[in-house]
Formats: structure tokens, sequence, C-alpha cells
């Protein structure tokens, strides 16, 4: 009987052929020519971001890139790799945020509230998102998306109540441990023409920790308990036959990325020394997560890559394009607010529907379909 | 020989016992509350507004348990439907803006009836639309469903604001519907009673369709097993898409009465109030009227009782009613049983 469960021949192939590019994407590259370069084009551009765009805000943008790759890919672990919508995970995003707002307000600007408000951060996330996997989804997943869309919601009012602790709508502004501060100069000589200071250090670890996270993410879906996500994906009823518990593997997904959330949401505070109910909580931001995975692609976390650069692009760049638009439809009625730059979100909805219907898997998924192998 | 047929018949088929605990959980909280809250026209007074409230939230859930008990499909975007019935109004408002100055209880009865009418028709055409470009090519996959009525959700609601300008905008309720009743200690909000009215009608109406009339019956069948009834030679996809139209529908009457209790439009009105819709009817067992509305009721009563007691756990304690009764009863108070 167990030679009739042995991997296929071609399991143990990949293993010995590869090598330490495979090791680090867990033997999941993106399987396409065109992918791979567009890939290792929006990572050369995150990585040299500080040289190739000198600027405060377009090291903003490419921070805002690098945490939103990080939080989409988490969201993508559940929604494409698991098969569950959560609404709740800028609830998650936002406990990180807070953890690290309120730690280094309270305990003043060291590594030591850093890790503080991190680590009880990542506690309280993985406690409530198993909470609520254990309630909801024992019956269906189908009431986990509504559940988690009130218990988000709960939270969102919760922390715009307690105004003493979360400094409710107005949020919290903090000063960042020493190193981060942008007066803070590692080196005495400009690098490539630019002075390195504090905030550059910061935008680094930004990108560092986006990138392990990533690559960690990529392990687990590449795992054999990745495996048995997606077979709990495809079929319910068949890995439930099978013997395996499918409440439990959905609530342990769900608690990997509540945790991978957090840690995106702490990189947020971070960056901007501030954390409010707009930056991390807000619905709208759970609304661009969607946005984002679905256009990028489910289920392929190259996908979370594309689709948060994309997205984070056209939020900053598309609207000047609408207005322009907007400008030269001026006089013809109601055209000209249906391209108005604060409609921009229409336009991605509209993409967004499309995509569910035909590209299930997003941009990623139609490239990775291109004859060129 | 009738008597023994009757006999077997019955024997075969028992009668469907009324599940009595999840009703009786109204009347006990309500009395147990009585003691927190104190005084007693205070406690009356915060009843009757939850029932009123309940009753606003069971017009804009009933369409949405509906339709999902009969179809198995969940409309993330229901609440799209109530933000546009709550527009609607500006479409009566506008001409007819002396109805509502007017001091005449029939003239602003006739207004709130028109602007009823005007929202219902509007938000049907709408459903019919949404059901036949938005939802019927994801049939089956819950997963699709919820992304692309979440897609529906945005597109619309952009569109709402392309059309009314995205500025909250200003309702005036009518003039005879303002102020409140006083009897004794007891203050009773005119447009609550009104609102009541309303809830209680559509829930007759609603149980005497389903229980009463033959298409109830080819629904109720549709909600326990859709194949029989399709075998049976009905065109269960056409009883779907009406009953579709008809909860867009019911959205858009709820989406009137929460326009006017708010008496402010905004375009994410109907999703701010989706999350206690949510709540309500997984309280009440996704896909029944009844459990719907006796969610509703418990739901908002809660609501109120705490809202008094402890201001700041208002929202936090329809989660905990929610968590509560899912440890009790994890397909929700009144389960529906396909499934």
């Amino acid at each position: 009987m167990r030679s009739t469960l042995l991997p296929p021949a071609g399991h143990d192939e990949t293993r010995q052929r590869r090598g330490p590019v495979a090791w680090l994407l867990s033997s999941d590259p993106p399987r396409s020519w065109i992918l791979s370069l567009v890939l290792l084009g929006i990572v050369a551009c995150l990585v040299a971001a500080p040289f190739l765009f000198p600027g405060s805000q377009p090291l903003g943008t490419a921070a805002k890139i690098c945490v939103f790759i990080l939080l989409v890919a988490s969201y993508d672990l559940l929604l494409g790799y698991t098969g569950i919508v959560s609404f709740a995970h800028t609830m998650f995003f936002g406990i990180g945020g807070y953890g690290i707002a309120i730690a280094l307000e309270r305990f003043g600007p060291s590594w030591e509230s850093v890790a503080i408000g991190m680590v009880a951060a990542l506690a309280l996330s993985a406690l409530l998102a198993a909470a609520i996997g254990l309630l909801s989804l024992r019956v269906r997943a189908i009431f986990f998306s509504m559940i988690t869309l009130a218990v988000a919601s709960a939270a969102a009012v919760l922390a715009s109540q307690m105004s003493s602790v979360t400094g409710g709508e107005d949020g919290l502004s903090f000063q960042l441990p020493a190193e981060l501060r942008p007066a803070f100069r590692p080196l005495a000589e400009p690098l490539f023409g630019i002075t390195v200071n504090g905030r550059i250090l910061a935008y680094y670890l930004i990108v560092a920790v986006t990138a392990v996270v990533f690559l960690l993410l990529l392990r687990i879906v590449n795992s054999p308990f990745g495996r048995v996500l997606q077979a709990i994906r495809e079929n319910e009823f068949r890995a439930e036959a099978l013997g395996y518990r499918v409440v439990a593997y959905r609530t342990v997904a769900s608690v990997i990325s509540a945790l991978a959330a957090t840690i995106a949401g702490g990189l947020m505070a971070l960056w901007l020394r501030y954390n409010g109910p707009d930056t991390t909580l807000s619905f709208s931001i759970m609304i661009d997560i969607l946005l984002m995975v679905v256009i990028g692609g489910m289920g392929t976390l190259y996908g979370a890559i594309l689709g948060a650069t994309l997205f984070v692009l056209a939020q900053s760049y598309l609207q000047v394009l609408m207005g322009a638009a907007s400008e030269a439809l001026a006089g013809i009625p109601l055209l000209p607010e249906l391209v108005h730059p604060d409609r921009w979100l229409l336009w991605l909805g509209i993409l967004f529907i499309l995509s569910v219907y035909a590209f299930p898997g997003g941009i990623v998924g139609h490239l990775r379909k291109d004859p060129r192998p | 020989m009738s008597d023994a047929a009757a006999e077997a018949t019955s024997a075969a088929l028992p009668r469907a016992r009324t599940d009595w605990l999840p009703l009786a959980l109204v009347p006990v909280l309500a009395l147990a509350a009585l003691p927190l809250v104190g005084d007693l026209s205070a406690w009356v007074t915060l009843t009757l507004a939850g029932l009123a409230m309940g009753m606003m939230i069971f017009l804009m859930a009933s369409g949405l348990t509906l339709v999902f008990g009969l179809m198995d499909i969940i409309n993330f975007g229901h609440g799209v439907f109530i933000s546009l019935g709550a527009y609607a109004t500006l479409i009566v408002l506008g001409p007819l803006a002396g109805w509502a100055s007017a001091d005449s209880v029939t003239l602003n009865l006739a207004l709130l009836l028109l602007c009823i009418a005007v929202a219902m028709g509007l938000t049907a055409v709408v459903g019919a639309v949404f059901e036949r470009v938005i939802v019927r090519p994801v049939y089956g996959s819950h997963l699709k469903q919820i992304l692309v009525t979440m897609g529906g959700l945005i597109v619309a609601e952009q569109a709402i604001h392309a059309i009314w300008g995205a500025s909250p905008i200003p309702i005036p309720l009518p003039e005879t519907l303002r102020g409140a009743f006083v009897v004794g200690d007891v203050v009773m909000e005119r447009y609550r009673v009104v609102a009541v009215g309303i809830g209680l009608f559509v829930f007759a109406a609603m149980q005497l369709l389903l229980n009463r009339t033959r298409i109830g019956l080819l629904i109720r069948a549709g909600v326990e097993n859709p194949e029989m009834v399709e075998a049976l030679g009905y065109r269960i996809r056409r009883l779907f898409v009406s009953v579709f139209v008809a909860g867009s529908a019911l959205a858009g009457l709820g989406g009137v009465m929460w326009a006017f209790y708010r008496q402010t439009l905004t375009a994410g009105m109907g999703m701010d109030v989706m999350v206690l819709v949510f709540i309500v009817i997984i309280v009440g067992g996704l896909g029944s009227v009844g459990g719907c509305f006796v969610g509703s009721i418990l739901v908002a009563l809660v609501a109120n009782y705490v809202g008094f007691l402890a201001p700041k756990l208002a929202l936090v304690s329809n989660i905990l009613v929610m968590a509560l009764v899912l440890i009790w009863r994890p397909q929700g108070l009144f389960p529906v049983a396909r499934r």
C-alpha cells in the first residue's frame, strides 16, 4: 500500500538539481521569462531606490510598495492558497502599527520598545486570528468572511474610541530610535553621490524584513503544509476525507497570515513615524488589498509584488493622468465626472471584476500561460 | 378509511415543531435587562426604540438572507442597494419638497410611500442588471461571489459618487414624522412607530407569501432541494432571479427607512450598516427569514441596552452576542436544514 503513496518522480529530481537561487525561492521560480524580467526589474528598482530616485517622495512610494508587497503576499496565503476571504486583514495590519506606535510613544524611542511593541502585537494578532478562525471556520468558510468583516469594523471603532491609548482619530506620532532618524549619518562620505542617513537605513530595514518574510511565506506555501492548504482550496470535502483537519489547517493559515500582516503594519508605522485609523485600519485599505491580490494574481505570491507595485504607482500617478483626461472632456455631461481623478477606483473596480472573470490568475497567471516557457 | 390515511400521513410526516427556545430569548433578555436599567420608563423607551431599530435592520437583512437561502449566493454588494434606495429618495424629494414641509399627515405619509415605491422600483431594476452581469457568471463558487460582488460594490459606490456627488447630502424628515409621542415618562419617536409598522407589515407579508401561496411553496422547496424542484418541471432559474430582484427591492425599502432615520446620505451608508446585517443573518441562521426577524430584534435590543449601560461597548456587544449564539448553536438560532 505504501508504494502507491510515494511522491511523483519529478519531485526528487528538482530537489537534487536546485541551486542557491532555487533554494531561496523554495523551488518555486516565476516560470516565465517576461515575468522573471519584470520581477527582477521591480526588485532591483526597490533595492536601489534611494540612489536611483533621490528625494523623500519617491522613497516614500518605494517604502509603501515594500510594505504592501508583504501585506498583499500575506493576504494571498489566505485568499489564493487557502481559498477563504478575510476582511480583517487591516485589523492585523493596524495591530502591528499600533503595537509599534504605542510602545515607542510610551517607553521612549529605543530598540527595546520596538521589540516589545512588535512581540505584543504579534501575540495579540495570533490570539485574535485563532479565536476568529476557531469560532467561524468550524461551521462554514463563508461565515469567516462575514465575521471578519464585523470584527474588523468593531476593531476600527474600538481604536477610535479608546483615545487615551490609541490617540483616537488623531492617531499617534512618535520618535524613532536614533539610528533611524534623518539626522543619523553612518558614513562620513556620500555613497554614489547620496548622503546616507537614518531615513535610508529605515528604508533598507523595511526592504530586508519584507524580503525575509516574503521568502518565508514562499517556503510555507511550497511546504507540505502549503500543499494541504491548496488541496483544501480545491476540494474541501476530499481533503477532509483524506484525514486532514480542515478547520485546524485553515486556522493555522489565518494565524500565519495575520502575523505577517502585523509585521507589515509595524513596518508601515516605523516608516511613517505615525499610526492612525486612516493609515492602517480603514476599510478602504482592505479594498485596496483585495484589488492588489486579484489584479496581481491569486495563488501566486509573485502576484503580490506585481499587484502592489502597479497599484501604488497607479494611486500616485494615475490620478494625474485622469485629471488631464477630465479637463479634456469638460463640457460633455457625466463623462468628465467618470474620469474625474477621484473616480480612479471606479476603473480599478471594473478591472477587478474583469480579472475575476477572465483572468482568475491575474497578471502572473496570464504571463505564466505564455507559450514561451 | 380517510381517518386512517390521514393518520398514516401524519405519522410519516410529523408536524414540524416550532423551536420555541430562540423565540423565548427575546423576552427573557428584555426582562433580564430591566433590573440593570433600573428605571421602568427608561426601560420601556429603550425596548421600544430597540424594536424599531430591529425592524429597520430586518428590512435591510431579509432580502439578503432569502437570496442566500434560495440561491446559496452571498451578496457582499447588498449594501449598495441600501445606499441606492436611500439616494432614490432624492428623485422624489427634489420635485415634491413641498410635501415634506407640509403639516399634513396624509401628504407626509404619501411622500414616504412614494419614496419607497420609487426606491423599490429603482433597486429592483438595478438588482436585475446586477444579477445578470455580476452574479450569474459565478453561481456555485462562494469565493468568486464574494470577490465579484465586492467589485460590484466598489463600482456601484463610485457610480453613486459620480452621479450624486461625493459629499454627504442632508435630507429632511417629513414634518409630521418629527418629534415623539410622550405617554407618561415613556418617549417614543414618531418615525420609529412608522418603522415598526412597515417592518411588521413586510414580515407578515413575507410569512404569508412564503407559507400560504404556491410561489412561496416553490421558494421553500427550492431552499430545501433545488434539483428536485427543477426535475418536477419548474424553472428554478426564473424563481432565483425574481427572488434576487425582490431581495434588492427590500434592500431599497430598508435604505429609504434608514435614510430618513439618519437624515444624511453617503454612498458608504449601506456598507456601514452591512456589518449589522451580516451579524443578524449569522445570528438568525443563514437563509431563515424567521431567524433574521428574531436576530434583528435581539441584536438591536442588546445594542440599545448596552448603549445605555456602557456606551463604549455598543458595537462590541453585537460581536459578543454573535459569538455566544454561535457557541450555543453553530448554525445560528434557526438552522436551515440543507447543506
